[in-house]
């Protein structure tokens, strides 16, 4: 192999998520919900999965999270099948993060002892803690809500502050199932736009379910879920 | 820090629940305490009564009771003149009853007796014991129920007595007793010619084995043993003991069962919360560890707070009159280690199941019934 073969090799965007020929059904195989579905998600690409509701999404995603397992075909992330035999802890921890449509923080803890759970899952120091969440309140705009609980703040700090959770182990892939759909429309925009600003700044490839064909629209790339698989439009 | 906030956090969501489960816990320690305190007091005194100025105990052989116990005089006659002995002092315990007291220990005794030397004399000469057949000397509380002073003559049992004197002592059987002369306890309680034991005294305290031995090859059907092998293997208090810790360990059981409801509760009101915690990395085992840490506190709690209840409850029961002497209250450390140690097995053991069941959630489940 020559070294221009080398570095073309290096140049070619890598893919971290891929869906090969995905089923999956729920109920004993009573409701259908996945049928075949394939593609792949490049590293640095923010995805928008669109579709009606019951359509697969937050499947496909809870599927790329190890949280399920499909009953045919592959799920890979960062290159490795997805399966009972993954170490899915590690998965869960460093590899990919989840932003919810209900936000799913625990009301009784503050802000920054939210954010702070999935250090202390993964066993890392506190200081090294702490200068993360500090980085990430900032770009959040949360930093004089850092000792506030979750019952003090606004619906979109609510998912701010899963946002900044979701990102405490510098996960490189974020898996966003409707992370705006609780919110109204100008706080959506708003979230929206801090999502996709720190998923550039991070160098964090984002999949993201959704309704809302406008903020779709933002990402690199739309695609569309119906009859349990996935049509990529021509141009998104 | 997080972690120890999770574990309290949710016991403090649910206050009254919680506090329903400490207090269970609480109640059974109080009452394991208080029960196991005051048997081991009254064991400590009735080892303290036969340990009076003496090392070694001769008793009869497998008797289930020491007032079954028949010592003859021909064994106190030999073992006497061992020159390994200071004194042997036979004991003969019998119960008799008053109009009023359906049980009062008696204790037949020589004048020698320890009991009668070196004890507190309220009222009466101690050289006058023994004397006449129908002399006895009551403790200070039994005198007090019998409303009997010097020189009375007071009906016990089946007979009448004269009191020749009151004596004072810290030791409750003793101080609620009657002591009467040997020879006139074995005609009353009709066994002349034997006591129930011998308490010895030994020159040197080297020899106990070998008094031991001695004992074991000329009587077969008698035993020797040291005052703390005595309490050890005394069935009595064996079974005694065994009753303590059986009552205290069902109330601790049903403590238990409350926290295992609690943490049942716990799981089932959390589910999707654990799921979350799933969701942010956290493996089965850290859940199991936060469930039983929400179990080891209530527990830890209930025992702090049973301890102190159970204190309480001992100390007023040292101010009931009616119960001075009987009761030692002393709590032992290793009986407050036990308890506890007890109340947070009983704790975890009742975590067991929630957090077998919390291991188990499957955060996508969860997550997909919001």
């Amino acid at each position: 192999m020559n070294s221009s073969t080398t570095a073309q090799k290096n140049t070619e965007p890598r893919v971290v998520l891929r869906a090969e020929g995905v089923w999956k059904s729920y109920d004993d195989g009573a409701i259908s919900v996945l049928k075949g579905v394939a593609f792949e998600v490049i590293e640095g690409q923010t995805v928008a999965l669109c579709g009606p509701s019951g359509c697969g999404k937050s499947t496909l995603l809870h599927l790329f999270g190890g949280l399920d397992f499909p009953e045919q075909g592959r799920v890979s992330v960062n290159g490795a099948e997805v399966n009972r035999h993954r170490n899915l802890l590690h998965l869960l921890r460093h590899e990919v993060g989840f932003v919810f449509q209900l936000h799913n923080l625990i009301p009784d803890l503050t802000l920054e002892e939210n954010c702070l759970i999935p250090t202390v899952a993964a066993g890392i120091d506190r200081r090294t803690a702490q200068t993360r969440i500090h980085l990430l309140v900032e770009r959040t705009g949360l930093t004089h809500r850092l000792g506030h609980r979750i019952q003090k703040l606004s619906g979109g700090e609510r998912q701010r502050t899963a946002l900044c959770r979701a990102l405490m182990n510098r996960p490189k892939i974020l898996l966003a199932d409707e992370p705006t759909g609780s919110l109204d429309e100008h706080a959506s925009g708003a979230v929206f736009d801090l999502l996709l600003e720190i998923v550039a700044t991070e160098g964090v490839t984002l999949v993201m379910a959704t309704h809302d064909r406008g903020l779709a629209a933002r990402c690199d790339r739309l695609l569309e879920m119906h009859d349990g698989r996935i049509h990529e439009p021509v141009s998104a | 820090m997080i972690f120890l906030k999770l574990i309290v956090t949710n016991l403090l969501r649910h206050r009254v629940r919680s506090l329903i489960s400490v207090a269970g816990i609480a109640f059974s320690v109080a009452a394991m305490l208080t029960v196991v305190t005051i048997l081991q007091g009254a064991i400590g005194m009735f080892s303290g009564i036969l340990s009076s100025d003496s090392e070694i105990i001769v008793f009869e052989r497998n008797v289930s009771d020491l007032f079954f116990s028949n010592v003859p005089a021909a064994a106190l006659e030999e073992i006497s003149s061992w020159p390994t002995v200071a004194h042997a002092d036979p004991v003969l315990f019998g119960v008799v009853s008053s109009s009023d007291h359906p049980i009062i220990t008696c204790f037949g005794v020589t004048a020698a007796d320890a009991r009668i030397r070196k004890a507190v004399w309220i009222a009466g000469d101690k050289l006058a014991f023994g004397q006449h057949s129908d002399d006895v000397v009551l403790g200070e509380r039994a005198a007090e129920f019998l409303g009997a002073k010097i020189d009375d003559h007071v009906p016990i049992g089946h007979g009448i007595f004269h009191v020749i004197g009151i004596l004072k002592t810290a030791n409750g059987f003793e101080d609620g007793g009657v002591f009467m002369p040997l020879n006139s306890a074995q005609g009353f309680f009709h066994k002349e010619g034997t006591s129930s034991v011998i308490t010895i005294k030994l020159r040197n305290k080297d020899d106990a084995a070998l008094f031991k031995t001695m004992v074991g090859e000329k009587f077969t059907n008698l035993i020797g043993l040291e005052d703390a092998e005595f309490t050890r293997s005394y069935s009595q208090f064996k079974i005694l003991k065994a009753t303590a810790w059986a009552v205290g360990g069902c109330g601790l059981l049903l403590g238990g069962f409350g926290v295992a409801n609690t943490m049942i509760m716990s799981v089932f009101t959390r589910i999707r919360e654990i799921a979350i915690l799933r969701v942010n990395g956290f493996s089965g085992l850290q859940i199991a560890v936060m469930i039983f840490g929400e179990s080891a506190v209530v527990s830890l709690a209930g025992a702090v707070l049973g301890l102190v209840t159970g204190s309480g409850l001992l100390y007023a029961l040292k101010l009931v009159p009616a119960l001075h002497g009987y009761v030692d209250v002393t709590l032992q450390p290793v009986v407050m280690l036990i308890v506890i140690l007890l109340a947070l097995i009983t704790g975890i053991a009742g975590a067991l199941y929630p957090a077998a069941y919390a291991m188990r959630i499957r955060a996508v489940e969860a997550l997909r019934f919001e």
